[in-house]
């Protein structure tokens, strides 16, 4: 890539001086994260917030965030260094530590005043609080504007009224990105602002959703009469829709790190080696044409993500900025996420739809229901599609039947 | 790896496009199938003219001295404007191969001629009914004579050398043929894409001279792994035409009160191509700097290229034709050129599958990966 062989020298030997420090620092404090662990919810969300308190304390969290936001106040460089030793380890992490760290942190930090980016900053770089995202609702999804969740304005505060859903792990979250409506009587996008709220405020009951994993990563949040004060309102009235798209932007560029590494367990490359040890017809699955096709095909498109990411990593470095064909990433990751699953269980033929003790097929259970909501979370595939359309070959918006009419005179 | 390219490459590419915009814009395209006419000499005298010829050719034989990278980018372009000159054959192929296989003196012989354009030359892998991969070679070489049938070879009728890939002692390797000589006969083949001419050659026991630097499976392989590379950028080149003439045409076509394109489902099928076409082009991207790099991976990133550029160039062909409805039918949109070339490139350096076949078979004969729980 470039990077590293394009700096002066000065500067390589400085980047591998920290690097030196780091893993040092690794080896000592994240041995006991050598190994994947198991956790309960519970257990997952306290090693994580332990974690981060560790490494802030050594100057390793928010690393090139100002130390008055609880950063360390040092540069991307050493931060993506960080990252890649800590790759290294399975130290313990939860969706509601990225949407602390990365989403809220653009929303407040490019919306919000510098004295709420320091408080908020320093609690979640500190590892002393984690967030949850309050912003899709029964009736407002890839149309989000639509929502309906009320704040008003009394005195020095807000009363927010309504309902959120997907939310994930709300229910261990300490703290919430939350928009609502605050003015109904302008179109649908301009009557929106951007909050954060406390989720151990009286009037907001957190109620799981059963998933179809059985599972309950998702919330559905309901608010009643919640009181926020007008100091947790990021930027200003009615620039809620702004904030939002900073977030969703973010969201959809951490989407970017798609594809498998070529050794890693749902990688192309593990198909074919799967194949190739499954026996059929007095061969393996891996003679037959019509498997060596999707493989090629599916290859073909796993090496296309990276190395598309590379090409547009390379753009961002430059400067440049990130393209609008960014969000192919995640309309092609998932669906070959689908596919691929799919294909370790046809694998087995019939036995490929059961437990087994020597097939992981759990996990591949798992994945195949997982990816379908990967196809719809973040931005659903018709949406994406819809965007790279438009933003990127400049084809005409959709024909909007709202459009321009103010909230409360919609006909839904 | 950066996949961006140099400023001049940029150069290099505009320049080109400019090119074939001149003379070889789609009016010309549609006389030359009239008159059956093979090229469009005044482009390929242009291209010898600028040094484009030479591109990848060192200075040593009358070459430009640059590299793969810059054969791909005149490719693009070249895929890009469907452009009738025999590039491809003489540029990618047939000096490529010489470059490779040819010792320093059989450059110094053949490699000038090929970079001023004072010859055209072709490069013979194909024969009767046998894919890319089929082996043995039914053309051989017995002292420096050979014979067989080679078919098709692309621009044959331009051409007055041949690099032909023949068996010589149970061993692939590559020899160049004159062929104007009365052991050679060249019979014209009726095409499907009337823009790219072909021929059956009948090889009787001609004289040849085997290139001697490099022979045998492997390092021929190798070569393959470069045509297929290159040939990728044309493809790409050439969705990326067929993408964006259906994108022009459906935004000022109004049907039912409003753009054509405005509908969801053209946007989509756009954008579908568009997602292909991105992926094939950082795939021959990946594929032409782990070349110029001598990396280890060629293999697989070369069939990776090919066969995402296949793919992604067909479809684009396709329904760029479809969503220009009865007028992409017609001899006057120019849409059918793209149709037939992206269906001769997808046949014209072994099929789709025959790659996949070369794919997973690197891939089977990597070191299985460890396994999580």
């Amino acid at each position: 890539m470039t990077g590293a062989e394009a700096l002066p020298v000065g500067e390589r030997a400085q980047d591998e001086r920290y690097r030196e420090q780091v893993r040092a620092w690794l080896a000592e404090n994240a041995a006991e994260y050598s190994e994947p662990r198991e956790y309960s919810e519970a257990e997952l969300v306290a090693h994580s917030k332990a974690w981060i308190c560790r490494k802030h304390q050594a100057g390793y969290s928010a690393i090139a965030e100002p130390t008055s936001a609880g950063g360390a106040g040092g540069t991307a460089r050493q931060a993506a260094i960080f990252d890649q030793e800590e790759a290294h380890y399975h130290t313990p992490t939860f969706t509601g530590v990225g949407i602390g760290f990365d989403m809220t942190m653009a929303a407040v930090k490019g919306h919000g005043t510098r004295e709420q980016y320091d408080r908020f900053g320093t609690l979640t770089h500190r590892g002393d609080i984690t967030w949850c995202q309050l912003f899709s609702e029964p009736a407002a999804g890839s149309d989000l504007a639509a929502l309906r969740t009320r704040a008003v304005k009394d005195g020095d505060n807000w009363i927010v009224n309504g309902q959120k859903v997907w939310s994930s792990w709300a229910h261990h979250a300490d703290w919430g990105i939350l928009i609502a409506r605050t003015d109904p009587v302008v179109p649908k996008h301009n009557g929106l602002t951007f909050f954060l709220v406390d989720m151990k405020s009286p009037g907001i009951e957190v109620r799981p959703i059963r998933q179809i994993t059985g599972k309950s990563d998702f919330n559905e949040t309901f608010l009643t009469d919640v009181v926020i004060p007008d100091a947790n309102r990021i930027g200003a009235e009615g620039e809620g829709w702004a904030c939002c798209m900073t977030v969703l932007a973010t969201e959809r560029n951490r989407a970017r790190s798609g594809p498998a590494d070529a050794d890693s367990p749902g990688s192309v490359l593990s198909l074919i080696h799967r194949a190739a040890a499954t026996a059929r017809d007095g061969g393996t699955a891996l003679d037959s044409r019509a498997v060596r096709a999707k493989l090629a095909r599916w290859y073909v498109r796993e090496q296309g993500l990276a190395n598309f990411g590379r090409r547009i990593d390379a753009q961002e470095q430059a400067g440049d900025g990130l393209p609008p064909t960014v969000a192919l990433v995640k309309l092609v990751s998932a669906t070959l996420l689908q596919e691929t699953n799919a294909f370790l269980m046809d694998l087995d033929e019939y036995a490929g739809a059961f437990s087994s003790d020597e097939a992981d097929r759990e996990d591949v259970f798992f994945q195949y229901l997982w990816s379908s909501a990967m196809r719809i979370a973040g931005g659903a595939d018709e949406v994406l599609l819809n965007q790279l359309a438009e933003r990127a070959l400049g084809m005409p918006g959709e024909m909007r039947a709202d459009k321009g009419l103010p909230f409360n005179e919609l006909p839904y | 790896m950066n996949f961006t390219p140099t400023e001049e490459q940029r150069l290099l590419g505009d320049q080109v496009r400019a090119l074939c915009e001149e003379h070889a814009p789609p009016q010309t395209l549609r006389e030359l199938i009239t008159d059956n006419a093979p090229w469009r000499r005044e482009l390929w005298d242009h291209m010898g003219e600028l040094g484009l010829l030479g591109a990848a050719i060192p200075e040593s034989c009358g070459g430009v001295g640059l590299g793969p990278m810059e054969l791909a980018v005149i490719n693009r372009e070249l895929g890009r404007a469907v452009a009738p000159v025999p590039f491809f054959s003489s540029c990618c192929m047939a000096a490529e191969a010489i470059r490779f296989a040819g010792t320093s003196e059989q450059q110094a012989r053949w490699l000038p001629d090929l970079a001023a354009g004072r010859r055209v030359a072709t490069f013979a892998w194909a024969e009767p009914s046998a894919t890319l991969t089929a082996r043995p070679l039914t053309t051989s070489i017995d002292g420096n004579r050979i014979r067989g049938a080679k078919t098709p070879v692309p621009d044959a009728a331009l051409a007055s050398l041949c690099v032909a890939l023949a068996d010589r002692g149970g061993k692939d390797c590559l020899a160049v043929v004159e062929l104007d000589q009365p052991e050679v006969e060249r019979k014209p083949l009726n095409g499907f894409d009337q823009l790219r001419h072909h021929a059956a050659i009948e090889l009787r026991g001609a004289q040849c001279e085997v290139l001697q630097a490099k022979s045998g499976s492997g390092p021929i392989r190798a070569l393959f792994d470069e045509f297929a590379t290159l040939l990728a950028f044309e493809q790409v080149g050439g969705a990326e035409a067929a993408l964006y003439m259906a994108r022009d045409y459906t935004l000022q076509r109004y049907i039912f009160g409003r753009p054509l394109g405005s509908y969801q489902a053209v946007k989509h099928k756009l954008a579908d191509i568009l997602a292909a076409l991105e992926l094939a082009h950082a795939n021959a991207l990946c594929a032409i700097e782990t070349l110029a790099m001598g990396g280890r991976d060629s293999r697989t990133a070369a069939a990776t290229a090919r066969i995402g550029a296949t793919g992604a160039y067909e479809t684009a062909a396709r329904e760029n034709l479809q969503l220009h409805g009865g007028i992409g039918f017609t001899w006057e949109a120019n849409c059918h050129f793209h149709y037939r070339r992206a269906r001769l490139l997808a046949l014209s350096l072994g099929s789709v599958e025959v790659w996949s076949d070369i794919l997973i078979d690197a891939l089977a004969e990597t070191a299985s990966p460890p396994r999580a729980a």
